[in-house]
């Protein structure tokens, strides 16, 4: 349940993306690397792309984050797992879960037999798997005992959200490296819009700061305790569900309890200052580095036992 | 493919019919402009069935997306959409350019006036525009004679409505200096017209709009020194027909959205009610006109408006924008006057020119409307929305000799225009694309300095042959598209 929600989260993250790139791509400077290699390198898997791909279009693009199996992120591939997984667990959800994900699975096999990434505009495609995806959590939520399982599904989801929204947050640092743009000008502005619309939080932000501003942005959407798709929000819930599986009420029992509490908790006492200081990029860099540490020690915690269980059986 | 699509005939104009209007597609010898070149390839490739699916699509997006409001006459509840024509009306940089130019001058010019009007009243003193004309408008308040608002701007949104007449120019048509609405509408439509034609929209470069709610912000922002700044758009209410508007600019600024009633004034000082107690507001965007504004200085009955919000005001506790008078500029009497007016301000030729208008107050102008009433448009000095007018040669005699004892009545209350003939662009009808008639509504900001993003609202008349774009009135609206 923990990878099935994890490959839902991070389909439906990539269609998130690839929607807000396409909108943003029509009013943007007609340069196709420009616009589209960014959200291959926050995806981290450009050197994939760059041995498949000799050059950055638009069609390649989305061919490769949307519906190219060779790529184990795609979207694609991540639905197509997330299928496996509910097959393999098919007694711990419901009926109701189960025909979510298989239609999602089949809209998007659909979409890769008809070759959706060479159509004019890919827009309502992806927006139905976003619905579809958010269908699926609505579903889960509202059908599936809050048992073990349906933490480690959380715990999951929002361990992948926590990593998407920091890689977002990263490709503006990319962009500004690469290109020419000047910081404060109308590209820049549209371009932080854009950042906060991929994830969802272009409304929430405006009610809670009203003016954009790079600073005030990374703090919304790194160190917000009440906005569910920022980090430390991501986090502290991430914890909570840890916890009721654990059975801990204070302390830890477990290294992947041990690691999630002390990042939560060194997100919780820092402020966006320290973070500038240290360098959004490095911070974001080392935040990634620590989550995948996380999500290692999970496994080894909890699937690696199991594994283990499973083989000396 | 579905063999019905293979019969169903292409978009085509070969028949679309241009005689005796200034066309924005097509030349007077029938020829397609350079701003519509590429537009019209693609429309060309579109059959019929297509060209409808496409309009559908437009129609559930703002339903969708809520853009709804309700007419004043209709019963409460009744929702309509503003029909948005997918045929886009394009305007070529270098004609944009000329006409911002033109804008920028107008409204300093007007600020000027009005900042004059509420201090020394040179103008008058020196016989520039009518003492009585300007002293008897209905937007003319005593009680801000006086005042200085910030950066002594008056008008810091406005929406000044513009025309392409025959000769393919521009003129100005009225000056909003009030509460211009629509401005959602130029931002909407552009999202949804970015879904509708991807491809033709990136292949021109057309200047983006998008940024409009962030200049408003940082606009309302410069206005005081307070930071950080609390902004609160005050709304009539729901049952308003720009309250979409009011909703949208709110949440697409961070701004508070607040009704009369949400607001108390203590010690002059203006707050907001909210859950934890009394929050002080140092800025209103308000949409209610100004006599509503306050019962205890104008309209005693109001129920829209915050008891003691004047006075903070006046005291400079609070930003009014638009500041309370600013509409004595905007009378349709005193239009005709601002030709003048741009010249004793600026020292310069006026840019955009106006339509010649003839005031019913003066005596020679008089005479001459009550004489060649079924050749003229009339309209009331403080109308809006497009009512209290009457268009002569569309008239019965018994709808002009109603306006003739309405002129004999209160003489000040009108002026009279020749009929104008607006442009006209192709728009989508049932089973065709035919001409209808267009006017222009840029928006400008002026705090610190001026703003106009490079959009408009265009609104259509649609009904064949009808010169009125009135959202209430059955108009329509177009995206507007300046190219580079």
């Amino acid at each position: 349940m923990y990878w099935m929600n994890r490959y839902i989260e991070r389909a439906e993250n990539y269609a998130r993306f690839m929607d807000v790139n396409f909108n943003l791509s029509l009013e943007s400077p007609p340069d196709a690397e420009e616009q589209w290699k960014p959200l291959v390198v926050i995806t981290g898997d450009w050197p994939l792309y760059q041995s498949i791909h000799t050059n950055v279009s638009r069609n390649k693009v989305i061919n490769f984050l949307g519906f190219d199996l060779k790529n184990p992120n795609s979207i694609y591939s991540c639905i197509t797992q997330a299928r496996e997984n509910a097959r393999s667990i098919r007694p711990e959800i419901t009926k109701e879960v189960w025909e979510q994900i298989n239609a999602i699975y089949f809209f998007v096999k659909n979409g890769c037999e008809k070759k959706r990434w060479k159509s004019k505009d890919p827009r309502g495609f992806f927006k139905k798997i976003k619905e579809d995806c958010q269908m699926l959590y609505g579903i889960f939520d509202s059908t599936i005992t809050r048992s073990d399982g349906w933490h480690f599904a959380k715990l999951g989801q929002l361990i992948e959200r926590a990593d998407k929204t920091s890689r977002v947050i990263d490709v503006k640092y990319y962009i500004l490296l690469t290109s020419h743009q000047q910081v404060g000008g109308p590209l820049d502005l549209m371009q932080w819009a854009a950042l906060l619309k991929s994830v969802s939080a272009y409304d929430m932000y405006r009610k809670k700061y009203g003016k954009l501003t790079a600073q005030n942005i990374s703090e919304f959407l790194i160190l917000d305790k009440q906005f569910p798709r920022s980090i430390l929000c991501c986090l502290i819930h991430a914890e909570k569900s840890l916890k009721e599986i654990t059975g801990s009420t204070s302390g830890f029992s477990c290294e992947a309890e041990k690691q999630l509490g002390k990042l939560k908790s060194e997100l919780e006492y820092i402020e966006i200052n320290d973070v500038i200081e240290i360098g959004l990029h490095e911070y974001l860099d080392e935040f990634q580095r620590r989550l995948n540490a996380v999500s290692v020690s999970l496994y080894d915690s909890f699937f690696g036992i199991q594994a283990q269980v499973q083989i000396q059986q | 493919m579905n063999t019905k699509n293979l019969f169903m005939p292409k978009v085509d104009f070969t028949d679309y019919k241009t005689t005796g209007f200034y066309d924005e597609m097509f030349s007077a010898s029938n020829a397609v402009r350079p701003t519509y070149e590429q537009f019209k390839k693609r429309l060309e490739k579109l059959n019929q069935n297509k060209l409808k699916y496409l309009q559908h699509a437009t129609d559930r997006a703002q339903l969708s997306l809520g853009m709804t409001f309700n007419v004043y006459s209709d019963n409460q509840g009744v929702e309509r959409i503003l029909h948005l024509d997918i045929i886009p009306r394009i305007i070529s940089g270098a004609d944009w350019d000329r006409l911002a130019k033109g804008l920028e001058q107008r409204i300093v010019a007007l600020n000027l006036f009005i900042n004059d009007i509420y201090g020394e009243q040179k103008a008058l003193k020196d016989n520039i525009i009518p003492r009585e004309l300007v002293l008897s408008s209905a937007g003319y308040l005593k009680e801000c004679i006086g005042l200085r608002p910030p950066e002594n701007v008056w008008s810091h949104i406005s929406g000044t409505d513009l025309i392409r007449g025959d000769d393919g120019d521009f003129y100005v048509l009225e000056d909003n200096l009030r509460c211009p609405s629509g401005v959602s509408y130029m931002l909407e439509n552009r999202e949804i017209l970015k879904r509708t034609f991807p491809e033709v929209f990136e292949k021109l470069h057309v200047r983006p709009v998008h940024d409009y709610t962030h200049h408003l912000r940082d606009m309302l922002e410069s206005l005081t020194q307070e930071s950080p700044a609390s902004i609160a758009v005050l709304t009539p209410g729901t049952y308003n027909s720009a309250y979409f508007e009011h909703a949208y600019l709110a949440q697409q600024m961070g701004a508070e959205l607040v009704e009369g009633r949400d607001l108390v004034v203590k010690n002059d000082l203006v707050y907001m009610n909210t859950t934890k107690g009394l929050q002080r507001v140092h800025i209103i965007y308000r949409r209610v006109d100004d006599e509503f504004m306050d019962p205890l200085i104008f309209n005693k009955d109001s129920l829209l408006g915050t008891p003691g919000i004047f006075e903070a005001y006046r005291k400079g506790n609070v930003v009014l924008v638009n500041a309370p008078g600013a509409g004595v500029a905007d009378d349709k009497a005193i239009y005709a006057y601002i030709p003048r007016l741009i010249k004793y301000y600026l020292g310069e030729e006026v840019l955009l020119p106006n339509i010649q208008t003839y005031i019913c107050g003066e005596k020679d102008d008089y005479a001459y409307v009550l004489e060649n009433i079924d050749k003229l448009v009339i309209k009331q000095t403080d109308g809006s929305g497009g009512y209290g007018m009457l268009i002569g040669p569309k008239s019965t005699k018994k709808e002009c000799e109603e306006f003739v004892a309405k002129i004999k009545n209160n003489p000040r209350n009108y002026i009279a225009q020749p009929m104008i003939n607006l442009s006209r662009v192709p728009t989508l009808t049932d089973d065709t694309i035919e001409g209808r008639h267009v006017d222009l509504r840029p928006y400008c900001l002026y705090g610190k300095e001026i703003k106009i993003v490079p959009g408009a609202l265009t609104r259509v008349a649609l009904t064949r042959g009808s010169l009125v774009v009135n959202s209430s009135q059955g108009g329509g609206s177009k995206d507007t598209w300046v190219l580079d």
